[in-house]
Formats: structure tokens, sequence, C-alpha cells
């Protein structure tokens, strides 16, 4: 093993191989971030549709879950990649091809990534609002809250109490899936290990520590959300659930 | 002030209400009994329009629910209700259970709600708990927490809905004192219950009913002593020891 | 650009075929062959060996926080070296498909060790119990009493798991090997018909995908409503 490779030089970019890595992390950080903001979003839109009262929400909701939660993420990706900027209406499909390649290439990861996990997402909501008895609905309504009120206040606060651990484990999932973003072009930290591999010949060394970047990552995460959840406990309550 | 008029609800093909009336003048105390399964929930949530009906009219002080184009928040918020697992919302305090309703449906101020809710938790002996989660508190408690928060909002009429039937015993009597004591205070009521010692107590009127009909509608003596229907005078004999 | 020739699709129907013929081939080998090991794993975890319980949890949690891109790349570039060197393999010969195999054996095996895992957790201690007072012993008491329950208990997820593989194996795009996506990505670029060739090979997985997780479906129904008759 020869870990001072990484302080030597890379063949370009006038950079220590150590600084590949670096930038690697950091987009798979970035890339995980925006893609969970719009999971976070598109899975607590469509899963709270799943359990309206109107028929036409729940198919529109149950349609995005079979569309997203069916297809191979690496054919989404390409769907993205290839598909989508032809469909986009005129300025919007040129704007987006006039980019510079890396910042186009992020974005439609952002989205695909997003919405990909937003299908999972959707799930643990709908599962986080039905676990709550109809009674807490009924409560709300009945205090005079509307339908919407009852959601943000009464609702809503203990589906995401509910499921803390699921949501977990879907973003560790999320920054592991991430990787797949390599095949579109993204230069994050799995498409720096195959660079490192092709420029270093230093396999081992290479693998190793893009291996453990992931880890690292994982535990950072699966740290912060243990956080989160001891933060948000609800005294007298085992999860947030009320007996 | 509360007309139930000929109204009929289904659940599919099954007919949970059928052709039920009554009528509840303010102030009065009405108790709702009847076997489980003959409608008494469903007839006391119709009434603020948590249960649809498919037939039939109700008019809550000069509002009528059965209309489409009511207002039904505003129409709820004038009418309390208690349920039988007490539906305190788990994430807040009890305090701000009681606050949450205030300002977001009649628009009070942090400071004139915060008020009002303590007034009313010492009303029925939870001052000390304001600042504990309902699931902290024992079931009796969290249920006079429920009480308090209904009579936050100011309502004209209470409805209750087995109010006591998930408590231990020994809890039972604390949440009936004060149902006793609002009783007392002249609060229009509509209680669904099997505490017929309440029922002796405070009732007015008693509502038996029976496979979706309302089959009794008299005063609480003649309930008691001389039960028209025999469903009742079965009913009466399996219920009372 | 999404018009689709019918008559290409018709021409290259074998190739697509055999290409899902290997995406098949790698589903089946590595649910089989994860399913076991990911059982050994799960009765490691649970067993009173404490260093095999230590193994188990630093294998399962080793692979579940890799991405199986990562994982696909160590069994395809770093670990085939290894094994040309320890086992004297001309460096021509077609590892890709075994490769493919191995990765996701190992890296499934993880996922259905926590499912079996779980399984056995849901099971009542006194069934353990029951079975050791008849005279079991407790590897008898796994095969015969627990293992049984957990893998009833878990059959849902276990096959909702079977799915999300055969999606993921779309993912041996990235070692150029000929399975039924890479060969529609590749049909759809000699051809000019990319786009409408992904899309096609989406509706596909699609439609395999949906109705196996409709069947999953009414298999957890039957299984409640089992539950709730016993």
């Amino acid at each position: 093993m020869h870990w001072g490779l990484f302080f030597e030089q890379a063949p370009f970019g006038g950079v220590q191989y150590y600084q590949w890595l670096l930038r690697g992390f950091a987009v798979t950080v970035e890339l995980s971030v925006c893609a969970w903001v719009v999971a976070f979003l598109a899975g607590s839109v469509f899963g709270i549709m799943r359990t309206l009262p109107h028929r036409a929400f729940r198919a529109a909701g149950g349609f995005y879950v079979a569309v997203f939660r069916n297809i191979p993420l690496i054919a989404q990706f390409f769907v993205w990649y290839l598909v989508v900027p032809e469909l986009l209406p005129g300025s919007l499909g040129r704007d987006l091809k006039a980019m510079d390649p890396e910042i186009q290439f992020f974005i439609l990861a952002v989205a695909c990534l997003g919405l990909f996990t937003g299908g999972r997402i959707c799930e643990q909501v709908r599962s986080g609002i039905q676990a709550q008895s109809r009674g807490q609905l009924s409560a709300g309504l009945a205090l005079g809250l509307t339908l919407p009120q009852c959601y943000r206040h009464v609702i809503m606060p203990n589906a995401y109490r509910i499921i803390m651990p699921p949501m977990t484990s879907e973003i560790l999932n999320m920054i592991k899936n991430s990787a797949v973003a390599s095949t579109i072009g993204v230069i994050d930290l799995s498409a720096q290990a195959n660079r490192l591999l092709e420029y270093s010949a230093r396999p081992y060394e290479s693998f190793i520590a893009i291996t453990l970047a992931y880890v690292t990552l994982n535990f950072t995460v699966m740290f912060l959300m243990r956080l989160l959840e001891r933060k948000i406990r609800v005294p007298g309550s085992t999860g947030g659930r009320h007996v | 002030m509360i007309y139930i008029n000929k109204i009929s609800k289904w659940y599919g093909h099954f007919q949970v209400l059928n052709n039920c009336s009554a009528g509840i003048k303010k102030g009065e105390v009405v108790v709702v009994c009847g076997p489980s399964g003959s409608g008494k929930s469903t007839l006391i949530k119709t009434v603020n329009g948590l249960e649809p009906v498919q037939a039939g009219e109700i008019i809550v002080d000069n509002t009528v629910v059965t209309d489409r184009r009511t207002d039904m928040a505003g129409l709820r918020a004038r009418v309390g209700m208690v349920f039988q697992h007490f539906e305190l919302f788990p994430h807040l305090s009890v305090m701000q259970n009681l606050v949450l309703p205030q300002r977001k449906v009649l628009k009070r101020s942090r400071e004139e709600a915060e008020e009002k809710a303590m007034g009313l938790l010492q009303r029925v002996g939870m001052q000390e708990h304001a600042g504990r989660h309902p699931g902290q508190l024992s079931g009796g408690q969290q249920q006079r927490a429920a009480i308090a928060r209904a009579l936050c909002m100011d309502p004209v009429a209470m409805l209750f809905d087995e109010p006591t039937s998930a408590l231990d015993p020994e809890m039972i009597k604390e949440v009936l004192t004060v149902m006793v004591t609002l009783a007392y205070e002249g609060m229009t009521m509509i209680v669904v219950t099997h505490e017929m010692g309440f029922a002796r107590q405070v009732a007015h009127r008693i509502l038996f009913m029976d496979e979706g009909r309302i089959v009794e509608d008299t005063p609480k003596d003649i309930f008691f002593k001389t039960p028209q229907t025999l469903r009742a005078v079965d009913f009466l004999s399996k219920i009372i020891h | 650009m999404f018009d689709l020739d019918p008559l290409l699709l018709l021409q290259t129907a074998p190739i697509l075929l055999k290409g899902m013929l290997i995406t098949l081939k790698i589903t089946v080998a590595a649910v089989v062959l994860g399913m076991f090991s990911g059982t050994l794993l799960a009765v490691a975890r649970v067993s009173p060996i404490l260093p095999l319980r230590w193994l188990s949890a630093l294998y399962v949690n080793c692979f579940r926080s890799i991405p199986l891109v990562m994982v696909l790349m160590w069994f395809y570039l770093i670990v085939p070296q290894m094994l040309a060197r320890f086992f004297n393999l001309s460096p021509l010969t077609d590892i890709r498909l075994i490769s493919a195999i191995t990765a996701f054996t190992m890296f499934e095996a993880a996922y259905y060790a926590e499912i079996i895992r779980a399984g056995l957790g849901s099971i009542p201690r006194g069934q353990t119990q029951a079975a050791l007072a008849l005279g079991m012993t407790l590897p008898q008491a796994l095969r015969l009493v627990l293992l049984p329950q957990a893998f009833r208990a878990m059959a849902p997820l276990l096959l909702t798991q079977g799915i999300i593989l055969f999606q993921d194996t779309a993912l041996v795009y990235i070692l150029g090997l000929g399975d039924f996506f890479r060969t529609a990505v590749t049909i759809g670029k000699t051809n000019g018909y990319e786009p409408a060739m992904i899309l096609f090979a989406g509706l596909i997985y699609f439609g395999i995908c949906y109705a196996a997780s409709r069947l999953v479906d009414s298999l957890k129904r039957a299984l409640a409503e089992q539950k709730r008759a016993s």
C-alpha cells in the first residue's frame, strides 16, 4: 500500500490526488442535499394526496409511485439525460442544453434522483399518516380547523415523527443511489474512483479511500438523524404515536 | 337549538341511521344510549358534520349542517366535541393543545388564548399539567384536558362520544364530575354514554337507539321507571346490575 | 426522434430476449444465493457466539453503506485482478457475468440478512422457549420452528427485495455486460433511436415490476387475512 499517493501531483488541473477525492465528495454531498429537498417535497405532496378524500388526488399519487418505483434508476437517469431535454418547451430546453455540461448534468441528476427517492418517501409519508387514528383528524375538524390546517398542525407533525427511522434509511439509500449519476457524466465520488484508478494505477488505495468516504458520509448522516430524532421526540412517547 | 329531522345514512348497503329525528333545546342535557352498533356514535357525529348524511336535515344554532354551502369549520368551532379516545394532539403540550385551535380558528392572540386556556384548565383541575404532553398523562387527565380544549372555543353546545368508556374505572369519576358541573351550569349537551348514574343525575331526556332508529325519546324519569319498548327493558336489565 | 420503427423491434427481438435472459440469470442467481447467505448471516447475527455476531454485523453494515455501483466496480475491476493472479487466469477470460453475480449476491446477502433478522425478531420469545422445552437443540429450533415462521412473515418483503434487485441488475451497464438494458441502449445507439429505445426498455421494466408488485400486494393481503382468521 502506498498512501502517499494522495499527495502526489495529479496529471492535470494542477492539484494533488486528494483534491480529486474532496471534489468528488463535495459533488456527492451537494447532489444528495439537493435531491433530498426534491424528494422530501415530492414525497410529501404525493404522499398527502394518497390520503385525501378525493379519488383523483389519490389516483395521481398512486400513479407517481407506480412510475418512479418500477423503472430501474439507471434507466430513469438515461431518460432524464436523453429524453427530458427534448421534451421541455422550446426556450427551456435550449437554455438547459446551452448550459455548462457539468451544471446541466447536475440539474438533471438532482431531478432524477429526487423524484426517484420521492416515490419511496411518498409511501413512507402515506404510512405515517395512516398510522394515526382517524380520530385525530376528526378531533381537528371538530375544533373547527380546516382540512389543510389539520394536516399542517396535527397530522403531518406526527407523521414525520413516526417515519423518522425509515426516512433515515431512505436518505442513506439515496446517497448510495447518487453514485448512479456518474453514468450520465456527473463527476461524483464514484466517478472519481474510476479516474483515480485510471491515472494513478493504484487500484487498492483508490478504491479503499472512496469506499471509506462513502462509509463516513453514511455514519455522519446516521449520527445527525439520531440527534434530530432525539430533539423532536415528544415527552412521554416512544416514537411520537400516542397510545 | 339542535334539530335533527328525518336523517338517514348508509354505509354501502348497510343502513346505520334510519329516519332519525330529535330536537334539543338550549340548556338541555340529552343522553343517547343503546346497544353497541345501534348508531349512537354515528348520530352524534352527524350533528357537527363529521359524518355526512344521505337524507334529512340537521340545523344547529340556525345553521343548516346538511347544506353543502355551509362553512363547516365555522360551525364546528361553535360545537364542542369530546371523543372516546381523547384525541389530544400527541406532539403538543396540554397548553399548546388548547391554544392551537383558538389561534388558528378564532384568530385569538397568544396572550388571550393562553389566559383562556389557563382558566379552563383550572376549572377541570389540570392547571398543574399545562406544560406536559398527552403521553405523560393518565387517561382521566387526558380526557379532562380534552374537555377543556373543547370549552376553549366557547361552544354553544357540547357533544360527548362515549367520553368514559376508554377509561379505567377509577378515572371515570373525575371525568364525570367535570361533566356534571358543566350540565348544572346550563350547557347544552348531547352525551353518548353507558353511565346510567350520570344520566339519572343530570339528563333531562334519554334517546334510546336500536338498529339505527331512535326507538325511545322520553324524559329521564319515565325511561328509568317505565321504559316503553322491550328492547329498552332488555338493555336496562343488562346494564344496571 | 421518438418514433420507433416496429420493424427494428422485430428484427432485434432475439438480441433483446438474449439480454433479458442475462438479466434474469443474474436476478435468479443473486436471489437464490443471496437469500441463502443472508439466512446464514441472520442466524449468525442471533447466535449465542459473540464473534460470529460481530462478524455478521460488520459484514451487513459494510455492504449496506457502500453504493451498489462501487460494489460492482470492486468486483469487476479489483477482485478479478487478485483472482487472476491467484488462479493464473488468462486476462482474456470474460469474467463479467461471474463478477456481476458475485457482486449482487454479496450485496443482496446483506439486505436479505436484515429482512430475515427482522422476521426472526418478530416471533414471540415463547416460540423459542417452547421449542427448547420440547428438547430441540437451538439449530433444530431455528430450522424447524423459527426460520419457517420468519420466512412466512417476511415473504412480501423478501419478494419486494427481489423486484428491487431485478431493477438494480440494470446497473451491470457500467460493466459493459449485455443485459436487457445495455442491449436496448446499444440497439438504440447504432440505429439512431436511442431515446425511443430507452423509453421502450423503461416500459418493459415497468410492466414486469408493476405486475410483480401487484402480486406481492395480493400476497400481503392474503397473509393478513390468514392472520386475522387464525
